[in-house]
Formats: C-alpha cells, structure tokens, sequence
C-alpha cells in the first residue's frame, strides 16, 4: 500500500516537470512578465516599479517602495494577520490551562 | 521548558551578543531605505535578540528584559503606528495611506512619501518584534503546566 | 538543449522539494513531522516565486546611480519578492499557530500521533 502512494507521489512529480516544460526559459529578459506591455496591451506593474519608484519617493530600494507604498494596503492586511496569529497563541495556551485547574 | 539549566558560560555568550544583534536589527529597520533591509527583517533580528536571552537564561533572567505582559501592548503599538499613518493621511484630504498629504510642513510630495515610508517601517518592525516574542512565551507557557 | 537545461532546472528543483513536502503530508503519521513537511512546501512555492523573478546579467533591485533604469533588464522584477517577503512572515505565523495547536492538542490527549488519536477521539 505505502509503495502504491509513492507511486502517485512520483506521478504527480512527473506530471508537473511535463508541464515545467512549458514555463518561460528562467532569467530570460524577453519573458512576457519582463515585457514592456502584456498581451491585454495594459503596461506591466514590474516595469512600471523598477522606472518610477525613485522618482515618486526618492528611495533607492524598490522593494521597500513597493512594500510600503504602491501595495501598503496589502502590507497592513498582513501585518493584521500576524497580529491575529499572535493573539490565537495567547487565547488557545491560555483556555487550556486554566481548563486543567 | 520544565528543565532549565543554569549555564553561565551560554548566558554570558547570550548577553554578549545580544545588544550587537538588537542595534543591528534597528540598523536594518532604519537603513531599509537604502539596502536590502525593511520592517520584516529587522523585526526578526530584534526577536531574535531578545528570545536569546530567553533561550539562555530562562523566565527569571528574562525578566529584567522585556516582560510577558509588555509583548501585547507593543504589537498594538506597531499596529497603531501603521492605521494612524494611513488615517492622519486620510484626514488631511488624500487617500488612506497615501503618505503625500501628511501634515508635515516643509517638504514635498515625495520626500513626504520618503518620511511615510520610514514610519510605517518602524511600526512593523516592533510588531513582528512583540509578535514573535508572544508566540514564544505563550508556547512555553502552555509546554510548561503540570 | 544546454539551453532548455539551463532554463529549466530550477523549476525542478522546486518541484522536487514540493514533492518532499508532500510525502511529509501525506505520509508521515506524527503530527509535528506533518507541520514541518508543511513548511518545506511553502518553502518550494517561495523559491518558485523567487527564481521566476530573476533576469540574467541584472541587478539587485536597489537603485545604482550608474545603472539607467530606462532599460528595464537592468534591475530584477521586485514585485515577486515583495510578495514573497510578505509570505515567508505569514508563513512563520502560521506556523506558530500550528505549533500553539499541536500543544494544546498534546496537553489535552497526550499523544501526537495520528492513529492514537483517532482512538482516542472515540
């Protein structure tokens, strides 16, 4: 039984290096998600980040203009999550212990 | 942890390094603007400071640190920090958390952008910082009863 | 055909490491070694993100003065990072609540294994 699962897993793996071969050729600067326009003929938002991002906040990191400006909304959403996860941690310990009391 | 052991070779080796790694961690929140580096990064390197000493020493030594009530209230802080940035920005006539129409007199739209930028860094960095330090001690707590 | 190989690799390897995690998934019966095969499979959806992300002979994504930035080919796409940067600290909250689970579940059955605890559940 265990050797019929493996069986599948390694199908599985098979099915997704065939369809692997099909992905854009890896650093390839001409890939659709590297082009100047995609295929709707709307402009590519990587682009539009690398070209105007110093401009628009004088920070050379793009990465930080990104994370905290063009998608700070997203950025606070997250940060949200992670406050929820803390307050599940305390909530879940807490509930137990004075449960075995 | 049920068993704690008392070392003082791992306890002076944690409190030697733990100052470099949390004014570290506060380089890489202040300086994220021109390196690689940012709120989340820093963050972590400031939890890992302090679950250092926590590792090491355990709950009588982490006491003199950062305390386990002290944890929540700084997460809200953190998350504070980042609401009212967006809302003072909505208040003064922009969009939320468009960082152009903070009140601060002096500079234009984008060095405004720049400052905005800065402070919600250092809001996310003390919330992962408290977050991280919260998960650790209530999973400790909740190993811990008996 | 040296070219599809050098093309391609990466995406292999990352498929090999989400097939890692899922035989921890799938396989494994004790509950902590199922979590952590959970987080080699984000681990591999990561390092996906990451390597479609990259161009050859560019830069990091941190503005150089003598780099123009009119060719886009020179700097990586830093919109995958970003998003992955977000993701890997989801992830390592989501794994502390994992882990929050897995005590509580422990404090109350005192056994982590799988087939234990569908026992004792009855």
């Amino acid at each position: 039984m265990k050797a019929f699962k493996v069986l599948i897993l390694a199908l599985f793996a098979g099915i997704l290096i065939y369809a692997a071969s099909d992905l854009p050729f890896r650093g390839d600067p001409d890939n659709l998600m590297h082009a100047e326009e995609s295929i709707t003929g709307t402009p590519v938002k990587g682009n539009y980040f690398i070209q105007n991002a110093y401009r628009d906040t004088r920070t050379p990191n793009m990465v930080t203009v990104v994370l905290g400006d063009y998608r700070s909304i997203d950025t606070f959403g997250e940060q949200v999550v992670i406050y929820t996860a803390g307050l599940i941690t305390l909530l879940v310990l807490r509930k137990t212990r004075r449960r075995r009391k | 942890m049920r068993r704690q052991f008392e070392s003082p070779i791992v306890l002076l080796g944690a409190r030697l390094l733990s100052p470099y790694i949390m004014v570290f961690g506060w380089y890489v929140i202040i300086h994220g603007h021109y390196s690689p580096g940012g709120g989340f990064q820093g963050g972590a390197l400031l939890a890992a400071s302090v679950l250092l000493i926590r590792v090491a020493g355990g709950r009588r030594v982490a006491r003199l640190q950062i305390q386990e009530f002290a944890t929540t209230p700084l997460a809200i802080i953190g998350v504070v920090i980042y609401f009212a940035t967006g809302l003072v920005s909505m208040a003064m006539g922009g969009y939320f958390l468009d960082y152009s129409a903070l009140p601060i007199p002096g500079m234009d739209p984008a060095w405004l952008r720049y400052t905005g930028i800065l402070i919600i860094e250092v809001g996310i960095g003390l919330a992962v910082m408290a977050i991280l330090v919260m998960i650790y001690d209530n999973m400790v707590r909740g190993e811990d009863y008996d | 055909m040296i070219d599809f190989f050098l093309g391609h690799y990466a995406y292999w390897f990352t498929i090999l490491l989400l097939c890692i995690g899922l035989y921890g998934i799938l396989f494994k019966k004790n509950l902590i070694k199922k979590t952590i095969g959970l987080a080699i499979l984000q681990i591999s959806v990561v390092l996906y993100f990451v390597s479609i992300a990259s161009k050859w002979d560019a830069t990091v994504t941190v503005l150089n003065p003598d780099i123009p930035v009119d060719q886009v080919a020179n700097y990586l796409n830093p919109l995958p990072h970003t998003l992955m940067l977000t993701a890997i600290v989801v992830g390592v909250a989501t794994l502390g609540v994992a882990f929050t689970l897995l005590i509580a579940i422990y404090n109350r059955y005192e056994t982590l294994d799988e087939e234990e605890l569908i026992e004792k559940l009855q």
